[in-house]
């Protein structure tokens, strides 16, 4: 259902999404129930000339039962709720599967930056690809995330992945997410962060293995310093190189 | 324990209270019904800047850009100081005024059959306070810099530090303002409980007192105790702002978690604070409009007992994605899910009454009814917030402003509309015009979900929030006519509501005069004369003989039998 509007392109997007529609038919089915009772009452105990209302003094048993049932079924479809809620959010904040690649988000106001791990495939090394609004990612694999911010709170969300993390000054705060479909997609800060706020719309691209290793190629500060002998190497971190 | 009271109740000179002058009667009042009165028209006042905010920024969404007739161009400065101060204006300062403070200080004294508060002076101080908040924070406007723009949850370190938000002294001046106004809502607090459970009438026991008032004294419990870590939070902040201190600053091992915490365990039971004096009023109004005694008093209680217990467990359901170790997740999710238990059953239990009833669609009645329905749509959507693994998803988008507009606005503005009709003949001694009422509220009802039903779908589809521009974002500018069409709701919407000023202040000197108890309804304050003069009761205190709630009694004639008739 929500794939149609936004598209999937992690592996617990699906996850994510059946708890939103579990949610939302439980939710649905209580909502008609009750408005249509609601509806049902208010139309057929309208007011009649001469018929005068009935006295129900709270000693009948009939409303307690109808009461206390709704009450139980309530209980019953909130455990349900609440056992595939958990499940899920255990799944994607408190596992840490083996990550195949790192890269670190960076935010700050009003820009991300992406550190990428080169060629070697390690983080913290000379062959960092630092990249600002962008972040490419090989479809497949399964990222962690290093997420810092420099000044205020902002917010990772990238909702094709259906993953929201805020960024704290101050911490570093690891998470994962396996890509499972090329694209574009939009990554935004859901955190307000400032009078740029708004100002901070970032892409992620998912690319094939091969388009991924000739990306890198072409943005690895070691190619990049070679063929400009005079910048120095490790400008990758500090300055952000585009494109 | 109500026996123990008439030593103090009885001896009362009634008729000590004299006519006054219009510095005593109106500026130095002490009357709890003149305090009421300033409460709710300066409430109203805040709502109309707040209403004007929400158009400024709804048309700066619509027509990004555009010259807002009446505002101007909204910069992104101007956007998020006019989000922040919507926000924060319409629930401190038209949601709790109205709702806690004028209709409980109306209400209560009225409602338990006594004479005033049972500390008017305090109650005054209360008031003082509470104008001086409400000017210090529109004086932010005007300094330089302009308001603060971090929105009303004043997150730092955004909120802390001037160079990230750029409004020294607007953000100084926004903490401060809060802070004053919770000062003054402690005191109006004490005041209820005190006198709600000290001076009710002879023969009124617990269960005899009717629910809005209950419910109120509930309200200001959860209040008070809830209020306490974010003032010392406000303090701590407008210390880090302004005194050099690191509390919540990162840099210097202060931890921003902290306010979030502290704000939170403030705002989640806030959320109640206002929710129960509003189903406390739609309490009285359907009662007496379905000539129907509540279905389940006790129950009512009850679940207003556990939600108010509940409502201090589920605060970090607004931080799940924040930061906070994910475990704790899992135990605000259950009790997050848990507390719409209570909640359910309260709405099971109000449309339930209904059963049997013989329903009178007067104007009060359709905005209790109206209530109902929009807040059920608003409790059922909250579900998929507290559920932990759908949150990831819904955190921080037009999904979350949708739901939170389906509590509020039923809340503050619906419930508001419930209890300004159905007490205006006792407040003013006349009857407002039922036609415009009606008009009224349809002109505001199907408007009302005309803006918000469009803006779930718009987060479902994941549009975030507080963002004044959406073109930079292909795959949410696509929704712009969605955003227009909200925006014109809006706009009919507001201009509704000069249909309720003309009636409200036209029906206040022309309406038809109303009697006593125009309603016909039980509880004691239809039992002073309309409106009640200072001292309320003019032929002395009434005595209470029975429950509110006591409609179409089968061995009555007449379908209502008032609390203070003798059997």
């Amino acid at each position: 259902m929500l794939e149609l509007l936004i598209p999937q392109a992690s592996t617990f997007a699906g996850d994510i999404d059946f708890v939103i529609e579990l949610i939302f038919w439980i939710v649905l089915f209580w909502w008609a129930l009750t408005q249509g009772a609601f509806c049902w009452l208010m139309f057929r105990f309208r007011r009649k000339d001469g018929v005068k209302a009935e006295y129900i003094d709270g000693s009948e048993t009939y409303p307690k039962k109808v009461i206390t049932w709704a009450h139980m079924a309530v209980l019953v479809f909130d455990v349900v709720i609440v056992v595939y809620a958990v499940q899920v959010w255990h799944n994607v904040k408190i596992t840490l599967p083996p990550a195949e690649q790192t890269v670190r988000v960076i935010g700050q106001q009003w820009a991300w930056t992406f550190v990428h791990p080169g060629p070697d495939g390690e983080l913290d090394t000379a062959d960092d690809i630092a990249m600002n609004d962008e972040l490419h990612l090989q479809v497949n694999t399964l990222y962690h995330y290093k997420l810092e911010s420099k000044d205020v709170l902002h917010s990772l969300s990238i909702p094709a992945f259906r993953l929201k993390q805020d960024a704290i000054p101050g911490r570093v705060i690891t998470g994962w997410f396996e890509t499972t479909k090329t694209g574009d997609y939009l990554f935004q800060c859901t955190e307000i962060c400032g009078i740029g706020h708004a100002l901070m719309p970032a892409r992620v691209l998912i690319e094939t293995p091969e388009q991924h290793a000739a990306w890198m190629a072409a943005n690895s500060p070691v190619s990049v310093a070679a063929q400009a002998p005079q910048a120095p190497v490790a400008v990758a971190l500090g300055a952000p190189v585009q494109e | 324990m109500a026996e123990s009271i008439p030593a103090s109740h009885g001896d009362h000179e009634v008729g000590h209270h004299e006519e006054q002058g219009f510095v005593s009667k109106y500026l130095l009042s002490t009357d709890h019904k003149v305090i009421a009165m300033q409460y709710m028209f300066t409430g109203m006042a805040m709502a109309v800047i707040g209403g004007f905010f929400a158009y400024a920024f709804r048309m700066q969404l619509a027509f990004p850009g555009m010259d807002v007739p009446g505002w101007g161009l909204v910069t992104p400065n101007d956007y998020n100081a006019l989000v922040t101060n919507h926000g924060a204006i319409m629930i401190f300062w038209v949601a709790m005024p109205v709702l806690i403070a004028a209709f409980g200080n109306y209400l209560i004294p009225l409602m338990v059959g006594c004479d005033d508060m049972v500390f008017p002076r305090l109650n005054r101080l209360s008031y003082q306070i509470f104008l001086l908040s409400a000017i210090v924070l529109m004086a932010s406007f005007f300094v330089y810099g302009g308001a603060f723009g971090g929105a009303w949850t004043m997150y730092p370190p955004l909120s802390a530090k001037a160079e990230y938000s750029l409004t020294q002294l607007g953000s100084t001046i926004f903490v401060l303002a809060v802070a004053l106004e919770f000062v003054a809502f402690l005191m109006g607090g004490i005041n209820f409980i005190t006198t709600a459970m000290n001076s009710r009438a002879p023969g009124m026991k617990l269960y005899d007192v009717p629910m809005v008032v209950w419910m109120i004294v509930v309200a200001s419990i959860l209040f008070m105790a809830s209020v306490g870590p974010l003032i010392a939070g406000a303090i701590m902040l407008l210390f880090d702002q302004n005194l050099g201190t690191a509390f919540f600053d990162p840099d210097r091992a202060g931890d921003p978690i902290l306010w979030q915490h502290l704000f939170w365990f403030f705002g989640h039971p806030e959320v109640y604070v206002v929710l129960l004096p509003a189903t406390g009023i739609v309490a009285e109004v359907i009662t007496t409009f379905s000539r129907k005694k509540l279905l389940a008093y006790r129950t009512i209680l009850y679940t207003v007992f556990g939600t108010g217990v509940l409502s201090f467990t589920v605060w970090a359901h607004h931080q799940f994605v924040a930061g906070i170790d994910p475990r704790m997740a899992h135990v605000f999710t259950v009790t997050t899910l848990l507390i719409s238990v209570p909640i359910a059953e309260m709405m099971f239990v109000y449309i339930g009454t209904l059963y049997g009833g013989s329903i009178q669609y007067t104007t009060p009645m359709l905005w209790a009814l109206g209530f109902l329905v929009t807040f059920l749509i608003g409790g059922v959507t909250g579900i998929f917030l507290g559920a932990s693994g759908a949150d990831i998803y819904f955190h921080d988008t037009y999904f979350v402003l949708a739901h939170f507009h389906y509590t509020f606005f039923p809340i503050a503005i619906i419930g508001t509309f419930a209890g300004v009709t159905y007490w205006f003949p006792k407040m003013f001694g006349r009857m407002m015009n039922e036609t415009l009422g009606k008009i009224h509220f349809w002109g505001t009802f199907i408007p009302f979900n005309a803006i918000f039903l469009p803006l779930f779908y718009l987060g479902v589809a994941g549009q975030h929030r507080r963002i004044y521009d959406y073109s930079a974002f292909p795959e949410l500018a696509q929704y712009q006519d969605i955003r227009v069409f909200a925006t014109s709701a809006l706009l009919v919407m507001l201009a509704f509501q000069v249909v309720f000023l003309w009636n409200f202040f036209h029906s206040m000197f022309r309406g038809e005069k109303a009697g006593a108890n125009p309603w016909k309804a039980n509880s004691l304050e239809w039992a002073a004369p309309s409106p009640p003069p200072h001292g309320n009761f003019p032929d002395g205190l009434p005595e209470c003989h029975r429950g509110p709630y006591e409609f179409s009694h089968p061995d009555r004639e007449e379908d209502y039998w008032p609390q203070n008739q003798p059997a």
